[in-house]
């Protein structure tokens, strides 16, 4: 390798420090990545490493065997929770046809949200099952890995910055009413209504670690998994099998597909395009 | 044996005729998998891989699932709204966080993570577009000794994307686009 041109070269970790770090993380912290994509966990840990000048492995786990609060900025750096409302349009549209009104044939409807960030993607769904009127009888347990993601969510405040363009999303997911109905601006922020958010109980689970906690007709877990390894992904789709009643759905992320994976022959497409599968008998 | 274990090429406005031309001119490699990013719309459906599949003719042009295997003689087009990313394996992984130069999929973030994979096989190509994007990606591919090439700015669109990686590593390899076909037919 020849750095001669760049000034700052990239900081390097090799195979050998990325275990000892994974190892760390795991028996010092109590974080389990084995299972996560290498790539784009390198990624962010190399992200990491520039902000925090760390050129290789051992600064690296120096820098993390030292000081908790270090930790917990890694944590945060490498964790990805970014997410919008409406997000894939299309994919709502689909739920809104091809689900709800089977859903609709349920006197109480369970829904599991799996990785549901700072809680957009649970307000949408919140908004389309209001206005197919089965609101009143969903549930909705959404979940995520972390508890500071959660405790935003739980506030049902978003900031005004993206609203704009989660507009032009409501509007292409075919959705009936005026988007501007289901929240109040407050300055630079907006509070979604409690009538859209009070079937949804927040609820810290680990997909890698933690069971399944009920049975549900519906599971969406979207873009979660691209985080994780096929053997990891496997695991967790072996977890939404088993949590899924009999003909349930399950809605992953665009190009998120069970081709790769064992359960591919347990389901029906409902949408490929938008990756909508139904359990089968 | 190939010199090269993958080709990307990066672009965004102004990019799309050039890289029609690009895939015309591998037409008969049967051996390298090449992969797109260019930047789009997101939220907007977009139908860019019918359009190059159309445009070229010869094979047709995908957008790889996450966790999908990199075959040889394949062209690959990152999907919309996710960064694209090289598993050790040479499969593909998919990423959803923060978009670069206001760009997902980001050619920076491609360009490093196939330079983390795939070393100095890498052959990178960048073309026209109204961002920096890619500059950062390129020079550290010319850092760890991949070839990269970057489309001459009098001859693209938008030439903001190309300056900018001139402009990060003046040695460079600056070529118009006939000069990249030609490079190219003759892999």
């Amino acid at each position: 390798m020849n750095n001669v041109i760049g000034l700052n070269p990239k900081p390097e970790l090799s195979s050998q420090a990325f275990e000892q770090l994974l190892d760390l993380l795991h028996h010092v912290y109590g974080y389990d990545f084995s299972g996560y994509s290498k790539a784009s966990l390198l990624r962010r840990i190399y992200k990491f490493m520039e902000t925090h000048e760390a050129k290789d492995g051992k600064q690296l786990i120096q820098l993390l065997a030292g000081d908790t609060s270090v930790f917990q900025l890694f944590l945060e750096t490498i964790t990805v929770n970014v997410t919008e409302m409406f997000r894939d349009p299309g994919f709502y549209k689909s739920i809104r046809e091809n689900v709800l009104p089977i859903l609709a044939t349920y006197p109480q409807i369970n829904i599991w949200h799996a990785g549901c960030s700072t809680g957009e993607e649970v307000f949408s769904l919140c908004i389309l099952l209001h206005e197919a009127g089965l609101l009143h009888r969903t549930r909705i347990y959404a979940t995520d890995i972390n508890a500071s993601n959660l405790e935003k969510a739980r506030t049902g405040v978003l900031p005004m910055t993206h609203m704009r363009e989660y507009t032009l999303n409501y509007l292409q997911s075919g959705c009936t009413g005026d988007f501007s109905d289901y929240y109040t601006a407050l300055y630079d922020h907006v509070l979604v209504h409690k009538e859209i958010r009070d079937r949804v109980v927040f609820l810290q689970h680990n997909l890698v670690t933690d069971r399944s906690f009920n049975e549900f007709q519906l599971i969406l877990c979207r873009n979660v998994m691209i985080y994780f390894n096929k053997q990891l992904q496997n695991k967790v789709l072996k977890l939404f099998y088993e949590s899924l009643s009999s003909l349930g759905f399950i809605g992953l992320g665009m190009k998120e597909s069970l081709l790769f994976s064992e359960y591919r022959s347990k389901y029906t497409v409902i949408d490929g395009s938008v990756k909508i599968f139904r359990k089968k008998n | 044996m190939p010199k090269y274990d993958i080709i990307i090429i990066g672009g965004s406005a102004g990019s799309i005729p050039v890289c029609i031309s690009l895939l015309k001119a591998l037409n008969n490699n049967n051996d390298i998998p090449v992969v797109l990013i260019i930047h789009r719309m997101r939220n907007v459906v977009s139908q860019l891989d019918m359009l190059l599949t159309r445009e070229v003719g010869s094979v047709k042009i995908t957008e790889p699932e996450d966790k999908q295997s990199i075959t040889k003689g394949k062209i690959y087009l990152a999907p919309q709204n996710y960064h694209l990313l090289f598993e050790e394996d040479h499969s593909f992984s998919l990423d959803y966080s923060d978009p670069i130069h206001y760009s997902r999929p980001s050619i920076d973030v491609s360009f490093e993570s196939a330079g983390r994979t795939y070393g100095h096989r890498v052959l990178a190509i960048l073309l026209s577009g109204a961002n920096s994007d890619g500059a950062e990606g390129l020079s550290y591919l010319t850092d760890i000794g991949a070839s990269c090439i970057v489309q001459d700015p009098s001859s693209a669109q938008y030439p903001t994307m190309p300056s900018s990686a001139i402009a990060l590593d003046k040695k460079i390899r600056i070529m118009n686009e006939e000069e990249m076909t030609t490079f190219l037919q003759e892999l």
